[in-house]
């Protein structure tokens, strides 16, 4: 009897356990094809870039020389040259390297700043709460590209870092409340209210209780929004006021389609570069969907 | 309702205060001083220093605030370096066109957007919504710069059905229904790259909506009522579906602004957003710092606007 009785508990222990987080966003990733495809892309693309970037001599690329202006491609410049005779595919391989980079930059530190702003300001409440929001909202009242635009004129020191900074500076306000919005509904449940009647300290609360709770959530923003920040970037490149042009970037190489001779007969520049960022977007995004329906077990396919 | 409009303004008075303040410290970072725009360089350091005194350029920072605030809300924006004219004037024959532009933008974003959304949210999961639902998913992921360029390379060069840059025809007298047909159609590009991309917002939020809204109780009691389809959808479904879209009307103008920027550049569109890229290029930084000024303060009527008509449509946030 008590044999069984003990077999019993185990089985029925068994047949409980719930899969872990990891094996249910797995699963999720490969039963959605397309998030599966867009998640080998990505990778595939990192590793390609990260690597190869290792290899290529950058000066050599950015270096002008005017008797190669122009060329459509052909076996010696795959994708051609630009209006400085630079080679155009060795230039979308650093480029998409750099794009990512700052993209990933900008992520993780707006995801950290709008994490932290967030908790503090959603789980101690009151004035502390009060005061972040009114900053908060004066930050989210400026007009996020002009602002970033004229940061960039201003700064006369550039580097990868300070763009990184700048956009980060008028980037994390969404997260914050994201996260705020989130820590308020978790101050409310029970065992929260449970531990701080314990007498459990804050910080442990917060990171034992609060924290994996809003893991989901963090998870899925910050990927989402890695897609956006590419494209921010892409766009401010694409406008001047991303990189300079001797560092390559997608943004600058699209914006040599502003000149409607390279528009229309230059294709080999532009299209690449756009493609690009639009298939990087779709596929991080497309991942990002998936981790949501992850998330939320109604929506799961898996 | 009323007591709710008169708090909201009065938040909404410190907020532009904070900004104006932001900008003029923000304009002093700005390299080169105000007077750059104003003198010849080449006149001698004493000249200088008594125009410098002559303008109050020398006065305490919270004075000089005074006065630019005060000029400012005068409609004296300062003098534009590059052109040499007073930057109101500058500005004012560009708001125009950006108005215009923003304008044809939401039209035509409301208009595309409210019958795919509804379309999309009442015909679930049919071959029409799986459509849609993949023209807002590529749409969302689409940068703006990207789908602009892409539209005035296959429909103004490629296919030659638009024009390719400026507002109107050069040569047509204002006034004339020539005129205003060329306006018009120097418009359409451009409005409908942006407005082809913002309508996804929308059309996904009136989805999601309208098909929570269907499976609520008071639906189906109206089907049990004897109410023919088109009822209960154009009445019933639509009145609590429709009314926060025309809410979140201010949050738009907001997006429009960034819009603005890159779709004036790729469209060579004399708005505002040119004006701006153009002044930063040159360092005409008192031009920029009006525009960013203006924008800003246009976001906060944006949101003002649309906390506004949110309480009007939503009574539980009167109440509040």
């Amino acid at each position: 009897m008590e044999a069984n009785n003990v077999e019993l508990q185990n089985m029925a222990q068994e047949s409980e356990k719930t899969p872990s987080g990891m094996r249910i966003i797995w699963r999720e990733i490969t039963r959605d094809k397309v998030a599966l495809i867009s998640l080998i892309f990505i990778t595939l693309i990192m590793i390609f870039v990260y690597g190869i970037a290792l290899f290529l001599d950058k000066s050599e690329i950015v270096r002008v020389d005017l008797f190669s202006i122009h060329k459509p491609p052909s076996s010696e410049f795959w994708l051609g040259t630009d209006k400085g005779g630079r080679d155009v595919f060795g230039q979308l391989i650093i480029g998409t390297r750099n794009s990512l980079t700052i993209g990933i930059l900008v992520t993780l530190m707006t995801g950290v700043i709008g994490l932290v702003f967030g908790i503090v300001s959603g789980y101690f409440g009151g004035t502390i709460d009060n005061i972040m929001m009114r900053i908060l909202d004066f930050f989210m009242i400026l007009p996020f590209l002009m602002i970033v635009i004229v940061f960039v004129a201003i700064v006369p020191k550039y580097s990868i870092l300070s763009f990184s900074l700048i956009m980060t500076a008028f980037l994390w306000m969404g997260k914050a409340r994201l996260i705020r919005s989130k820590t308020l509904q978790e101050r409310e449940l029970d065992y929260v209210q449970a531990s701080r009647t314990l007498g459990s300290s804050n910080m442990k609360i917060i990171f034992s209780q609060v924290l994996p709770n809003l893991s989901s959530i963090i998870i899925v923003n910050l990927t989402l929004s890695l897609a956006n920040n590419i494209g921010l970037e892409s766009g401010l490149s694409f406008l001047g006021f991303g990189f300079p042009e001797s560092t390559p970037s997608l943004g600058t190489l699209v914006s040599y389609a502003t000149n409607p001779q390279t528009l229309q007969y230059r294709w080999w520049i532009w299209l690449p570069a756009s493609l690009l960022i639009l298939v990087l977007m779709l596929s991080i995004n497309n991942v990002g969907q998936a981790l949501k329906r992850a998330t939320d077990a109604r929506q799961r396919r898996g | 309702m009323w007591k709710f409009t008169v708090r909201r303004i009065l938040i909404m008075i410190p907020q532009l205060f904070v900004l104006s303040i932001f900008i003029f410290v923000l304009a002093h970072f700005m390299p080169g001083d105000a007077l750059s725009g104003l003198v010849d360089p080449n006149v001698d350091a004493a000249t200088l220093l008594a125009k410098k005194k002559a303008l109050g350029l020398d006065n305490p920072w919270y004075i000089q605030y005074i006065d630019w605030m005060k000029a400012a809300l005068q409609g004296d924006l300062g003098k534009s370096f590059h052109y040499k004219m007073p930057v109101a004037d500058l500005i004012s024959q560009r708001i125009v066109n950006s108005f215009w532009l923003s304008l044809a933008t939401l039209i035509l974003t409301y208009i595309i957007a409210i019958p795919l959304g509804i379309t999309s949210g009442r015909f679930n999961d049919t071959w029409t919504d799986r459509a849609i639902t993949g023209y807002t998913y590529i749409g969302f992921a689409t940068p703006l710069f990207i789908f602009s360029l892409v539209m005035l390379w296959a429909f103004g060069f490629y296919l030659d059905w638009f024009p390719t840059s400026g507002s109107v025809k050069p040569g047509l007298v204002p006034g004339t229904f020539d005129y205003v047909m060329s306006k018009i159609y120097h418009l359409l590009l451009p409005a409908l790259s942006m407005a082809l991309i913002s309508t996804v917002g929308t059309v996904q939020y009136l989805r999601n909506d309208i098909i929570d809204t269907k499976q609520k109780d008071f639906i189906l009691t109206a089907r049990a009522k004897g109410a023919p389809e088109s009822r209960v959808y154009n009445h019933h479904i639509l009145r609590n579906s429709l009314l926060p879209i025309a809410a979140f009307f201010g949050y738009e103008i907001t997006g429009l602004i960034g819009g603005t920027v890159f779709v004036e550049n790729i469209f060579g569109y004399p708005g505002m957003g040119q004006l701006f890229l153009g002044s930063i290029s040159l360092r005409d930084y008192s031009v920029v710092n009006s525009l960013v000024l203006l924008f800003g303060v246009a976001t906060i009527l944006g949101a003002l606007l649309s906390d506004i008509i949110l309480s009007i449509v939503d009574p539980r946030i009167r109440i509040k």
